[in-house]
């Protein structure tokens, strides 16, 4: 195994491994646990009166 | 520890934020907004009229030209991020800026100097001759220094924050922070000749130096004009349209699907260059794909006024910040369709180009900033509003119509000249020779150079009402004298 079939295959794991951590950041922002949480985040700005 | 701190947080009093640094940063991005847009004129007029260089060096087109990029990129863009960023980083983390105001001023005045320095050098001749990073190495090390404390302000007080959530306009504050960097310091690796002398040569030579270069320009739009002021989006629509965010959960995704799919863009500046066309390719499909978060964060800046619309028509400050998000969705459109590479054979080098560049600098950066500043300007020198709510009006048709005049004439001037430069006749000859589409373009630049008038005057109407306000006449007396005369 050349250093250029290693460097090949890590950058082909690199575009898997974007997607995967992509995918998880989706659910993880569509999960119906999370919608009160993210509600209540969204609130942050207007919880500061001035 | 969450639900303390959301206790504590809306119940104890605001702690004391750091607030001169980001009303000097206020009048000075509107003193270099003023710079910036007469740069703009001016180098437009030239277009028109070549003479108006006066057959001096300093006043040359190509000096003048970075001059007005930097002017409105990083002296009137970059100041207003500077502000924007301690505000919003203070009140969403319910802390002071950490280093207090000694580290506040010296990113702000460090930043300044920058620019000084860097402009300066333009009229000079001094350049690196790179688009957007024209600035030699003496400039860029101290670029990096005051960026670092830029860094640090910003990561330390969200490190010490009140607020157990890290709001979602405070990422796109710190991609820009933290991607600027790492861009910068990578373009800009260069050997200065010598420790006395401004010149120095790049440590990239040849395609890889194009790359690079456009890796850093393309993101230069990508996190510094468009990823920042998203930051300002996410957080000053909601402030002064007084609801949250249409979908928190939609920002989330905006943020991540935009960071993820930028930083490939860049190539899509190199289409039919020496660049290998896998990397051409590449960058096509990458600016096709920013498509869709570009659009999915469009929607949610527009949403967030269902329900409220009718705040547009009392409130021209809010009309200028969702104007500026529908420029945003339009140029995030019109940005894909030129990398496409059949595309990019007519729109590359011509006037097109120039077009799409400032239906976002315009449409969507200015206008931002001009939103933000409305909302801003009075809560930071504690008046109830801007002094006149009516030349805010003025200032949105002046500015808007400007930009149509601008966009629409570098519409038909730019494909106008990539026709003319690809017509043959039937012998197979150019029909043009270059000289007949520089003439042919002559009017479009008139307008133009028209647009740009309108859209300077915007800008001074802007600044005479922030005068007004900051010295504090007594309350909306041109509101006042309005309802007079309508009575």
């Amino acid at each position: 195994m050349t250093l250029d079939s290693v460097g090949e295959v890590l950058a082909s794991a690199w575009t898997v491994w974007a997607v995967l951590v992509f995918a998880v950041i989706m659910s993880w922002a569509w999960r119906p646990a999370n919608r009160k949480r993210f509600e209540q985040d969204a609130r942050i700005p207007l919880n500061d009166e001035d | 520890m969450s639900s303390q701190a959301v206790v504590s947080a809306d119940h104890r009093p605001a702690p004391r934020y750091v607030e001169d640094v980001i009303r000097a940063a206020l009048v000075l991005t509107m003193f270099w907004g003023i710079v910036a847009f007469s740069a703009g004129v001016v180098i437009a007029a030239q277009l028109v009229w070549p003479q108006l260089s006066f057959d001096s060096e300093y006043l040359t087109f190509g000096r003048l030209r970075p001059l007005h990029t930097s002017a409105a990129i990083f002296a009137f863009g970059g100041t207003a991020l500077i502000g924007t960023a301690f505000h919003v980083v203070q009140r969403t983390c319910r802390t002071r800026l950490f280093g207090g105001a000694p580290l506040g001023w010296f990113v702000l005045l460090g930043y300044q100097l920058f620019i000084v320095v860097a402009a300066s050098g333009y009229l000079m001749g001094i350049t690196q001759s790179k688009e957007y990073a024209e600035p030699e190495w003496y400039a860029d090390l101290w670029l990096t220094i005051v960026w670092v404390a830029y860094l640090v302000a910003y990561l330390g007080t969200v490190l010490k924050r009140e607020e157990p959530h890290i709001y979602v306009a405070n990422w796109f504050y710190l991609a820009f922070i933290i991607t600027i960097a790492m861009l910068h310091i990578v373009n800009n690796l260069a050997v200065p000749v010598s420790f006395a002398g401004t010149k120095s040569y790049g440590a990239w030579s040849g395609v890889q130096d194009a790359m690079i270069q456009w890796w850093y320009g393309h993101n230069a739009v990508g996190f510094f004009l468009t990823a920042a002021f998203l930051g300002m989006m996410y957080y000053y629509i909601p402030k002064a349209a007084n609801r949250p965010i249409y979908s928190y959960r939609l920002s989330i995704v905006h943020f991540w699907s935009l960071v993820f799919l930028y930083i490939w863009a860049g190539p899509h500046h190199l289409h039919y260059t020496s660049l290998p066309d896998w990397a051409q390719t590449l960058g096509m499909v990458f600016s096709v794909m920013l498509w869709m978060p570009s659009w999915g964060g469009m929607i949610n800046g527009l949403m967030t006024l269902s329900g409220a619309w009718d705040k547009l028509r009392t409130d021209p400050g809010l009309r200028f910040s969702v104007t500026a998000v529908g420029f945003y969705g339009m140029a995030t459109f019109e940005g894909p369709v030129m990398s496409i590479k059949a595309v990019n054979s007519l729109s590359h080098y011509t006037d097109w180009t120039i077009g799409h560049v400032h239906s976002g600098a315009l449409g969507w950066v200015a206008f931002i900033v001009f939103g933000t500043m409305y909302y801003l300007v009075p809560k930071m020198w504690n008046r109830p509003a801007m002094w006149s709510t009516r030349l805010i009006g003025w200032h949105y048709w002046i500015a808007t119509i400007g930009i149509v005049l601008y966009i629409t004439a570098m519409w038909v001037s730019g494909i106008m000249q990539g026709l003319m430069w690809r017509a043959y006749d039937e012998l197979g000859f150019l029909q043009y020779s270059f000289v007949e589409t520089v003439a042919a373009m002559h009017p479009f630049y008139v307008i133009r150079l028209l647009g740009g008038v309108f859209f300077l005057s915007g800008g001074l109407i802007m600044a005479y009402n922030m005068w007004r306000t900051v010295r504090g006449e007594p309350e909306a007396a041109a509101d006042a004298t309005r309802q007079a005369v309508a009575a």
